[in-house]
């Protein structure tokens, strides 16, 4: 792919400072997306998967902060800029994100026009209400919601609309990339088939990049071209979907798959990992996957592996494939 | 064929709206929201029975109503081909010993003042099964058996200090410890991650195998039923629309709602073939449900008049699989 990253991280370290010490929730990790690319980030809760969000949109919760590395936008450091630039070049215009449960994210007592139209003219100063209503129905029409239902209020919307309202909101100011956190949590199947659906035809229709963090596989299978495994704040594994899905060399990668139903195939006891993702108050020394990890050796118990290029794409951090 | 252990027939609830004052002087009669209308099925000892719906179709409040945490509006409920519907409670509580229900949360369905050993005490307490040393003997085989090992270790904690999968292990040892021959999971993973599911849904299988344990699982995850359940039952909107074997419906959905909840579901394989969407919309309000079949408004195979005027009947069509769709109704004629 010769397509230009639109993001670039680089060793990002995101702790939060907690009474009894940091916690270490994002931990080196790096990765880019490119144009027009989506790119699925996995894991369970706590693997640091929507701290790396809140990381890229400086959006921390107190306590949180990015203790080193960097995120390149377009070019820019983010780490680097104030809130105030943050505010004017970087959200909504370049990065917009849409939050888990679309049921809370919009305010009740606003008129769904009145949220987009707010949200374009902060951050495009100088554009007429008038001009960014229009701009509103438009952005309606793209998502599949009759227009004129612009100025109703988000409780007389279903689920799945408000989850189409979201995304019709996070598009206003046409960013360059979009971060969903959990597109289809709280949606019901056959609702999350829709919005999937939708998402990807966005993606298409805009050349818009996007980072779909998931705990759910199969969605990222569905909608991304590549995807991270993130495990205990750090990325395990990162290539195409294909690779990992049909070659994974992580043994966390291995287990999460083999975790993960499928209805088609043949009937079969399922596989789980035994044991539970460890405090990130204290990680594990070494390798933090080990203490799980069937195939652990003693060189996992105190050296943490590297991230290496098997190349076609494809990265992992595990002992037992840098010996091979 | 296997015992039957529990038997719902034309089980209802309907749930009062309540109105302001105003609004209740211009309706003209009592609203209600049709949770549940009018469901057959029946489960047989020994047997994980799927209940599939998407949230709003009452498969909880299925659940609820067979362990009497609701009273149905109509309807009868049977266990052991005993009417258990109208029992006064006095006669229902030895019953509940052998019914026992988890919840989806396990964050909220212990109660986090109590110690993992009064947790599980307690059932046995309120039924006033044997003395302090019994109940000892039986929470300790309990942890056992739900593999929170060695019991020593937990029965001192309060549920804050463990993972979200042992709190789950221990809402299913309160549920086993009265020994009871069947009980309700109400999408007892949901809340879990990916890598403890399946944990917890072995576990419930290997008690149905060990003990004989029959168990209702209430889901909306198709794919997770499908790898553990005999057999399924597919909701919408109160009604069952189809029900049978697992491995028919999974291979031949006659149901063009099951069909498109099939399509809906996304696969982990990138070879497998993309979902489409054939329905739109949502599933429309339960006060007031569409006339006919339920399912006509959304329905890609749409007959005409008929599904708007009449509700299919749920039919036999073979091998123990029944469909409610006028499509099969009017083949069979």
């Amino acid at each position: 792919m010769k397509a230009k990253p639109v993001l670039q991280v680089q060793n990002l370290r995101t702790y939060y400072k907690i009474l009894r010490g940091y916690v270490r929730a994002v931990e080196n990790v790096s990765f880019d997306v490119k144009q027009g690319e989506a790119l699925g980030l996995a894991g369970e809760s706590g693997c640091g998967k929507t701290t790396i969000a809140l990381s890229i949109l400086k959006i921390l919760p107190p306590g949180g902060f990015i203790a080193g590395g960097k995120i390149l936008v377009d070019g820019i450091n983010i780490p680097a800029l104030d809130e105030y630039e943050m505010r004017m070049n970087v959200r909504w215009k370049k990065i917009a994100i849409i939050f888990q449960g679309a049921m809370n994210a919009l305010n009740p007592v606003y008129r769904i026009s009145e949220q987009i139209v707010e949200a374009i003219t902060l951050h495009e100063p100088g554009v007429e209400v008038s001009e960014a209503r229009e701009r509103a129905m438009k952005l309606f029409e793209l998502v599949g919601i009759e227009p004129s239902r612009i100025d109703n209020y988000p409780h007389e919307f279903s689920g799945g609309m408000r989850q189409r309202a979201m995304i019709a909101m996070a598009l206003a100011c046409n960013p360059k990339l979009l971060i969903a956190d959990e597109p289809g949590t709280a949606l019901d199947v056959i609702v999350q088939a829709q919005v999937l659906k939708l998402m990807k035809e966005l993606k298409e229709k805009l050349n818009l990049s996007m980072i779909m963090i998931t705990h759910d596989l199969s969605i990222i299978t569905e909608t991304c071209e590549r995807t991270a495994i993130m495990y205990a704040g750090k990325i395990v594994e990162l290539g195409t979907v294909k690779t990992i899905f049909k070659e994974p060399l992580h043994p966390y990668t291995q287990g999460l798959i083999g975790a993960f139903p499928e209805l088609k195939a043949p009937r079969m006891r399922m596989v789980s990992i035994p044991g539970s993702p460890p405090d990130l108050l204290r990680p594990p020394p070494g390798c933090r996957f080990h203490p799980r990890c069937p195939y652990a050796m003693e060189i996992c118990k105190t050296k943490d592996p590297e991230f290496i290029n098997l190349g076609k794409e494809h990265f992992v951090a595990c002992h037992l494939v840098q010996k091979k | 064929m296997a015992e039957e252990i529990i038997r719902v027939e034309n089980l209802k609830k309907w749930f009062p709206v309540r109105l302001g004052f105003f609004e209740s002087i211009i309706a003209r009669r009592p609203l209600f929201v049709r949770a549940v209308d009018g469901i057959t099925f029946d489960i047989k000892k020994k047997e994980i029975f799927g209940l599939i719906g998407e949230s709003g179709s009452g498969k909880t409040t299925t659940g609820r109503m067979i362990v009497r945490l609701i009273r149905p509006t109509g309807g009868k409920i049977f266990f052991h081909n005993r009417e258990i519907t109208r029992l006064p409670e006095k006669e229902f509580k030895p019953i509940r010993k052998k019914m026992q229900i988890i919840f989806q949360d396990p964050y909220e369905s212990l109660n986090p003042k109590m110690t993992i050993y009064d947790i599980m005490a307690e059932p046995l307490r309120v039924q006033q099964v044997g003395n302090e040393d019994e109940i000892a003997e039986r929470v300790y085989k309990a942890l056992e058996d739900v593999e929170l090992i060695p019991p020593e270790e937990f029965i001192h904690r309060y549920p804050h200090e463990l993972s979200g999968g042992q709190r789950q292990r221990v809402a299913t040892g309160r549920a086993l410890v009265l020994q009871p021959e069947f009980i309700v999971a109400d999408e007892p993973v949901s809340m879990l991650d990916v890598s403890i599911r399946a944990e917890i849904l072995n576990l419930m299988f290997d008690l149905m195998e060990r003990y004989g344990v029959s168990f209702l699982y209430i889901t909306h995850d198709i794919a997770l039923a499908r790898h553990i359940c005999e057999r399924i039952a597919v909701m919408y909107l109160g009604k069952i629309m189809e029900k049978g074997n697992t491995e028919d419906i999974i291979y031949e959905p006659l149901h063009p709602y099951t069909k498109a909840l099939m399509m809906a579901v996304p696969s982990p394989d990138p070879t497998a073939k993309r979902i489409e969407v054939v329905i739109k919309g949502e599933i429309p309000s339960p006060v007031n449900p569409p006339s006919g079949c339920r399912f006509h408004t959304r329905c890609q195979e749409y007959l005409g008049d008929i599904c708007r005027r009449e509700e299919p009947p749920l039919i036999h069509v073979g091998k123990g699989h029944y469909v409610a769709c006028h499509r099969y109704s009017e083949k069979k004629k």
